[in-house]
């Protein structure tokens, strides 16, 4: 581990000539500022970013009928603090826009745009302010605004397609891929500019997943929205609903007992781990070595059944809960799983050099889809894609959760940011999280599994970070009146890292395209919500 | 490549046998919950713990009507806990179904004057109507039995889903399921397909592909609608911005319940559909 992160945030905001006349207070993790006025924003973007600062998540609120003003919300990273620095900026309801910092902070461009989409809050000044969230063919509405109903019947899709930029040269074609694709895989569509076999240009258009979750979390009475929470991205379950659970008790003020804490390191491993080793063999399979798949995916399965006989759940599910965990993690299916678990790291090892020692494999692998250090520093990428590439980002020695500040392991991190490196950093990673499980489980304490959690204050509001498989999750949770949530924002680490996978597959050719995407692995629901 | 053969000598077969018919869950595992209607107290507070309203209780004059829809539930356990003893997790996963009706048990109790549940009126029932909402008849499937029964090409197409059911169904790929054994492999184009395994609530911007995709399929094609959300919109329900069910959308032969389902249950569907295993007859003692 490296040295511990400390408060450089308090250093950047002693002077106050970085937001005059604000206002600041201290929550769990988080110092949180209210600026004096929504114009300072591009000027404090430039400086903030000069200063080191990576921009996590943007996102607003709709506070009308409170205040007559939304919120927008910048949240940011620094490596010398282990708190996030969450910027809290006010857009009166009759000036509904708000300066877009996307040229300065290229991290946050969807980030504003969905905003621009979903709350009719203009983007001014965005070098790009076409629609993201909302389909072309939708009609002018903004659903996460407090006066538009959840369930509000819109019509079917009629009207123009997308148009998309076009590429021009000579011997240039278009080759459009999805959103129903080949694979069984979640549904976006690619719209690749070829010449010859080399991909030009790659635009992507996500969104078709889009359920609306964020505004169907304020329907649920609030304890509900941890099963919500497990499924805006299936295979990262427990991840998001670690990540809500936090969230609330940190509203709540809930002391989490160590069982609980403990426990919850296993089973955000045990999820990280299942999904790294498929993750290992599907990159194998796209290069053409199958059998060390077969052997991936056989692992994976031994570690689904793991799940099941200790957990009850293959996918982890049903059990994180506001407050600890649903159930207790029973010591003797502790151990059994622990046993268990070093019949997998042998059998893992062995995997691993199959494909470390195929000479066909890693030349397919190396220099391919190459993301720059530069590049990923630039559009904020985060998780394994991010680590591959220089960014050295990883929320669980960031910003300690659960029982991780008591816990050692390495955050590897590589420079050259190919389709090598973002396996090199799954196996890594697999070895430290046997390495977590193993430390978590020799310190489990007994006693109580979980606390009860009181009534959210209404109004109070916290943020939350969880290091999901892919990365960084954040959950912004704001308390209602009545037993339910006013607002539940969700950050998929995809969110950030789509851009990653444009940059990476440039000049590269189209059929190394699947490998450099399964690389990435992206969420599309987590992304979509 | 000594090394490669020698890692598959060492690890031998691993496929696992029928899946189906040997299925022997660990005994932690969290399959549908069960109810003993006659013991069931607390119905109303039990629903009001279920996230996806799979539970519901409407009274009407000295009548409580309970109705628990194994198509919306989640198989969280809440209602376990919630239950008063009357609800229990049981070892098995929900059957697949022809009839979507065949996933709802309703129960009828008496309320005395001042509202208070009495006892059970009737013996509780599947289904809310007397009426079969299959699809596809018996002498239909048998047809369907003799073209695909053997050999089916499926094109899986997610409308909408949260890639939960996607990772259970790349499960099925797997050496220990091997589904291929079966002769049911997954395609690439629903040209080439017979059935689309269908997942997730049906997105306002999926609806239009997902429509396209089942005319693209050469008929007679079957429909197969995986995981509570495929089903009846799961946790999700209602938005903006989802359109509904996959029913909702194409016409499903068979409905499979889970959140996500298990490979037992998402073949357990598949084979339904072609009508190699008989609806009832083939069952593993229903958790119904």
């Amino acid at each position: 581990m490296t040295a511990a992160r400390r408060n450089a945030f308090d250093a950047l905001l002693h002077s106050g000539a970085l937001f005059p006349g604000s206002r600041r207070e201290e929550f769990p993790g988080e110092v949180r500022v209210w600026p004096a006025s929504i114009a300072d924003r591009p000027r404090a973007a430039s400086a903030l970013r000069a200063e080191g600062c990576r921009y996590a998540a943007v996102f607003a609120e709709d506070c009308t009928a409170e205040e007559s003003s939304f919120l927008l919300f910048d949240v940011l990273d620094h490596p010398g603090d282990s708190r996030y620095l969450v910027l809290v900026w006010r857009i009166p309801a009759d000036s509904p826009s708000f300066p877009a910092i996307s040229a300065q902070a290229p991290a946050v461009n969807w980030m504003e745009r969905e905003i621009q989409d979903w709350f009719g809050l203009e983007a001014a000044g965005h070098p790009n302010p076409r629609r993201v969230a909302l389909h072309d063919h939708w009609p002018d509405v903004h659903p996460l605004r407090r006066d538009f109903p959840l369930e509000t019947e819109l019509p079917l899709f009629e009207g123009p397609q997308h148009v998309y930029r076009p590429t021009i040269g000579e011997g240039v074609f278009y080759i459009p891929v999805g959103p129903v694709h080949a694979g069984i895989i979640e549904p976006g569509h690619f719209n690749f500019a070829v010449a010859g076999e080399p991909v030009i240009y790659l635009q992507l258009r996500m969104y078709y997943t889009h359920k609306g979750t964020e505004k169907i979390f304020e329907r649920l009475p609030w304890r509900h929205g941890v099963f919500l929470a497990e499924s805006v991205s299936g295979d990262s379950g427990f991840a998001h609903a670690l990540a809500f659970c936090q969230a609330a008790e940190k509203i709540a003020g809930a002391e989490i007992p160590p069982h609980a804490l403990f426990g919850r390191v296993i089973l955000l491993e045990l999820e990280r781990l299942y999904n790294h080793v498929a993750d290992i063999g599907a990159i194998a399979t796209d290069v053409g070595f199958v059998i060390a798949n077969s052997h991936a995916t056989r692992l994976r399965e031994s570690l689904l059944r793991l799940n099941e006989e200790v957990y009850g759940s293959r996918l982890l599910r049903g059990l994180a809960c506001p407050g600890g965990l649903r159930r207790p993690l029973e010591r003797t299916a502790v151990d059994a799983a622990l046993e268990r678990l070093e019949d997998f790291r042998r059998d893992f090892e062995e995997v691993v050099r199959l494909i470390e020692s195929s000479d066909s494999t890693l030349d397919r692998l190396d220099q391919t889809g190459v993301l720059h250090p530069q590049k990923a520093r630039d559009l904020g990428i985060v998780g394994v894609a991010g680590r591959a590439s220089g960014q050295d980002l990883d929320v669980r020695r960031d910003h300690p959760f659960a029982a991780y500040g008591s816990l050692s392991f390495e955050v590897p991190v590589f420079e050259q940011g190919d389709v090598l490196r973002r396996m090199r950093v799954r196996i890594e990673e697999a070895r430290q999280s046997l390495g977590l499980i193993r430390a978590a489980a020799a310190e489990l304490p007994e006693g109580p599994c979980r606390t009860p959690v009181p009534e959210l204050q209404p109004d109070a509001g916290a943020l939350a970070a969880v290091e999901g498989w892919r990365g960084e999750i954040l959950y912004w949770v704001r308390a209602g009146s009545d037993g339910r949530l006013k607002r539940c924002k969700v950050k998929d680490p995809s969110l950030n890292n789509w851009p990653a996978l444009v940059e990476a597959i440039q000049g590269n050719i189209i059929p190394d395209f699947p490998v450099i995407n399964k690389s990435f692995n992206l969420s599309y629901s987590g992304t979509d919500r | 490549m000594f090394d490669i053969l020698q890692k598959s000598l060492r690890t031998g077969l691993v496929t696992i046998g029928d899946p189906i018919r040997e299925f022997s869950p660990p005994p932690a595992f969290r399959g549908a919950p069960h109810f003993d209607f006659g013991r069931w107290e607390n119905p109303a507070e039990t629903a009001a713990a279920c996230p996806t309203g799979a539970i519901s209780v409407s009274d009407s004059g000295a009548v409580r009507e309970v109705r628990v829809d194994y198509g919306l539930c989640i198989f969280c356990g809440q209602c376990a806990e919630a239950g008063g003893g009357a609800v229990s997790v049981s070892r098995e996963f929900a059957q697949p179904v022809l009839d979507r009706q065949n996933l709802v048990i309703t129960a009828r109790y008496g309320l005395d004057g001042q509202g208070r549940q009495t006892r059970l009126l009737a013996p509780p029932a599947r289904g809310a109507s007397g009426e079969s909402l299959e699809r596809t008849g018996a002498a239909a499937r048998q047809a369907i039995r003799k073209l695909l029964g053997r050999s089916l090409a499926i094109r899986e197409v997610d409308a909408g889903s949260c890639n939960g059911c996607e990772v259970e169904i790349h499960s099925l790929n797997n050496p220990l399921y091997d589904l291929e054994r079966f002769g049911i492999h997954f395609v690439a184009s629903p040209r080439h397909a017979d059935m689309l395994l269908v997942t997730g609530p049906v997105t306002r911007n999926m609806e239009l592909a997902l429509r396209k995709t089942w005319l693209a399929t050469p008929e007679p094609r079957l429909v197969v609608a995986a995981g509570a959300c495929g089903i009846s919109g799961g946790i999700f329900g209602r938005s903006y911005a989802i359109r509904g069910a996959v029913s909702d959308v194409i016409p499903v032969d068979v409905y499979v319940p889970g959140c996500p389902p298990r490979p037992e249950a998402l073949l357990y569907g598949i084979l339904l559909a072609v009508g190699r295993l008989a609806p009832a007859a083939a069952a593993p003692a229903s958790a119904i």
